[in-house]
């Protein structure tokens, strides 16, 4: 199966996206805030966006190389693009949107895809969901050797988006060419995708798997993004071989890696225990108020000063609002970030 | 104060409706409806009607047939002089129409810019029946492209994206996109334009002049019945009554139908949960 092979620079008004790729028989999903330059990566692949330079190939085939000017229309690359809003052209039924793209495996897609009993709708009297399947089925129509996905699950509301994200990811498990995600939200992409990159600002800061992201993550904003918690601090070297941490909060924790100077302090929610009491002397401890409690998948999230900390929904210990309490962690769970994207300077 | 500015406002508007109603009215009533048919079965009638009908349907299917791709790219294209040349096709809409004959005259009638070429290639186009063809695609041009730029330009561009990466040429999406989408745009366009072209008198008495069974059209002939058979003329006023009313109607659905139907797709519309 043709590799994916990208290395581009687009520019755009505020700043220039430089981004370079490359996707096997994969999902590899780019996460990162809205107006990071995701979907300008997809146009440029799709033909849409003609990037200032660089190079896109799928194995041998090129499809765009600013060096010998070659600039495919998107027409001639066998590439399907799903847009945001899913763009279904209002005035053709479910069936006639698939058929645009091909005709030959109409019936197969709308089968696979759960939207055989909708061929004679039109798009107006769809639900969101069922919107992005016809979406999907007609970009796989054309029988493409890419798969664009520009945030698919954007347009649907909180109560379909867990469903119709596992029916993507079966979809995507199936497929045996490179897929590239588009979204602004790591649960997604995590969910969706082997492979995550994080883009922020034109730039890709940090690829690998989910769980690489989230173990080590490469700097602040990959922490943050990935859901950890994310304090500042100055670093210096214990004896210990780790670092100790004054964070701009007040307080000192210890860190079992090594660092110096201003760095970002990442720990995990469910990294944190939370007490009435402080915790025992080896583990880190923070004080601070209990703050607003939320349920967040099957288990509750609460806040303590700065931090968010985890908790099983039958912990027994209660938290009152407003009161005082310790979040515990151990120094083997301080995770220690480069501050190089973070817009704070080192205070005077 | 606030009943008496009502009654203020109820006193204009039965003023303007009067004024308004009052000539549509007269028309109906300085004649028997009963003689209607038969005095629109005068020669003089059928011939203009005949005439009308003949050179209406050239100037429309020439408005439609190219009109609709010159109104697609100026709707899709971005080039420098873009605007200069909307405003050149714009142009005809508020020109006076003996300006618009006389216009045509200098540039096709015998002694014009183009009139030795057209001499020598045969063709004697002041007086004819397609100086009239000209004189009604000239003046009603301007309705259906207006029209049909603004329709075009409303079709959403991500959806002739999405065409083009479904492997869609250009002229794919012009039929099964751009077209379909911009249907009830162009339909109401066309209403307008051919409303202007049938109602179109200015312009074609000085470029076509007045010649019966050759270049009378129906409102040339109200023109001339005046002096010799006023009920004639009036017939001929109801029939265009009409005919006018239906348009109006038609292009009113047609609105009506557009903005239940629009083009723009479906973003952010509720989701209907099955």
């Amino acid at each position: 199966m043709a590799k994916l092979e990208l290395d581009i620079t687009v520019a755009l008004r505020a700043f220039d996206v430089q981004i370079a790729l490359s996707a096997g028989a994969e999902t590899v999903a780019l996460v990162g805030p809205s107006g990071a330059g995701k979907t300008t990566v997809l146009r440029a692949i799709a033909g849409l966006h003609r990037p200032s330079s660089g190079r896109i190939a799928l194995g041998s085939d090129i499809w765009f190389d600013s060096a010998r000017r070659i600039d495919r229309p998107p027409e001639r690359r066998s590439v399907g693009l799903v847009f945001q809003e899913y763009a279904l052209f209002p005035h053709l039924s479910v069936r006639a949107n698939v058929a645009f793209g091909g005709r030959e495996r109409v019936d197969e897609l709308l089968e696979r895809l759960g939207i055989a009993q909708l061929a004679r709708e039109k798009p107006g009297r769809l639900s969101g969901g069922e919107r992005q399947r016809v979406a999907v089925a007609r970009a796989l129509a054309r029988d493409p050797s890419v798969l664009l996905l520009d945030e698919p699950l954007s347009a649907l509301d909180a109560h379909t988006r867990a469903e119709v994200r596992e029916q993507l990811a079966d979809v995507l498990a199936e497929l045996a060419i490179p897929a590239l995600i588009v979204t602004h939200d790591y649960s997604d992409a995590a969910a969706l995708a082997p492979r995550v990159g994080v883009v922020l600002d034109g730039r890709l800061h940090q690829l690998g798997t989910p769980a690489e992201l989230l173990a080590r993550p490469a700097d602040a904003f990959v922490a943050s993004l990935t859901g950890g918690n994310l304090l500042v601090g100055r670093a210096t070297a214990a004896a210990d071989g780790g670092s100790s941490i004054r964070l701009d909060g007040g307080a000192t924790i210890r860190s079992s890696e090594r660092a110096t100077g201003r760095v970002g302090v990442a720990i995990h929610p469910w990294d944190i225990g939370v007490g009435r009491e402080p915790g025992a002397a080896a583990a880190n401890t923070i004080a601070g108020t209990v703050g607003a409690t939320t349920l967040h998948g099957g288990r509750y999230r609460v806040r303590v000063g700065e931090l968010l900390a985890e908790r099983a929904v039958d912990d027994t210990v209660t938290l009152e609002r407003g009161a005082t309490a310790y979040a515990t962690f151990a120094a083997e769970d301080v995770r220690l970030v480069s501050l190089a994207h973070q817009k704070e300077e080192d205070p005077p | 104060m606030g009943a008496a500015f009502t009654a203020l406002l109820a006193l204009c508007l039965g003023v303007v409706l009067a004024f308004l109603a009052v000539p549509i009215v007269a028309l109906f009533t300085q004649v028997p409806l009963g003689d209607v048919p038969g005095l629109l079965r005068e020669p003089a009638v059928r011939e203009a009607l005949a005439t009308t009908v003949r050179t209406n349907a050239i100037a429309n299917a020439l408005i439609l047939g190219a009109g609709t791709p010159a109104a697609y790219l100026l709707a899709t294209r971005r080039f420098r002089g873009r605007a200069l040349l909307v405003t050149v096709v714009e142009l005809p809409l508020v020109l006076p129409p003996a300006v618009a004959g006389i216009a045509l005259l200098a540039a096709f009638g015998s002694g014009g810019l183009f009139g030795p070429e057209l001499a020598r290639a045969g063709i004697v186009l002041p007086f004819s029946e397609w100086a009239v063809v000209l004189a009604v695609t000239f003046v009603a041009s301007p309705f259906y492209l207006r029209q049909a730029i603004a329709a075009f330009e409303s079709i959403d561009p991500t959806l002739t994206d999405a065409a083009r990466t479904l492997g869609a040429s250009a002229l794919r999406i012009f039929a099964r996109v751009a077209l379909p989408l911009a249907a009830s745009g162009l339909a109401a366009g066309w209403v307008l334009a051919f409303a202007r072209g049938v109602g179109e008198f200015g312009a074609t008495i000085l470029f076509a002049g007045n010649v019966r069974g050759e270049t009378q059209t129906l409102t040339l002939a109200v023109y001339e019945q005046l002096e010799s058979d006023f009920d004639v003329a009036l017939s001929i006023g109801i029939l265009l009554v009409v005919l006018s009313a239906a348009v109006l109607l038609s292009y009113k659905l047609l609105s009506h139908w557009r903005s239940s139907n629009s083009t723009s797709p479906l973003r952010f519309a509720p989701s209907t949960s099955r």
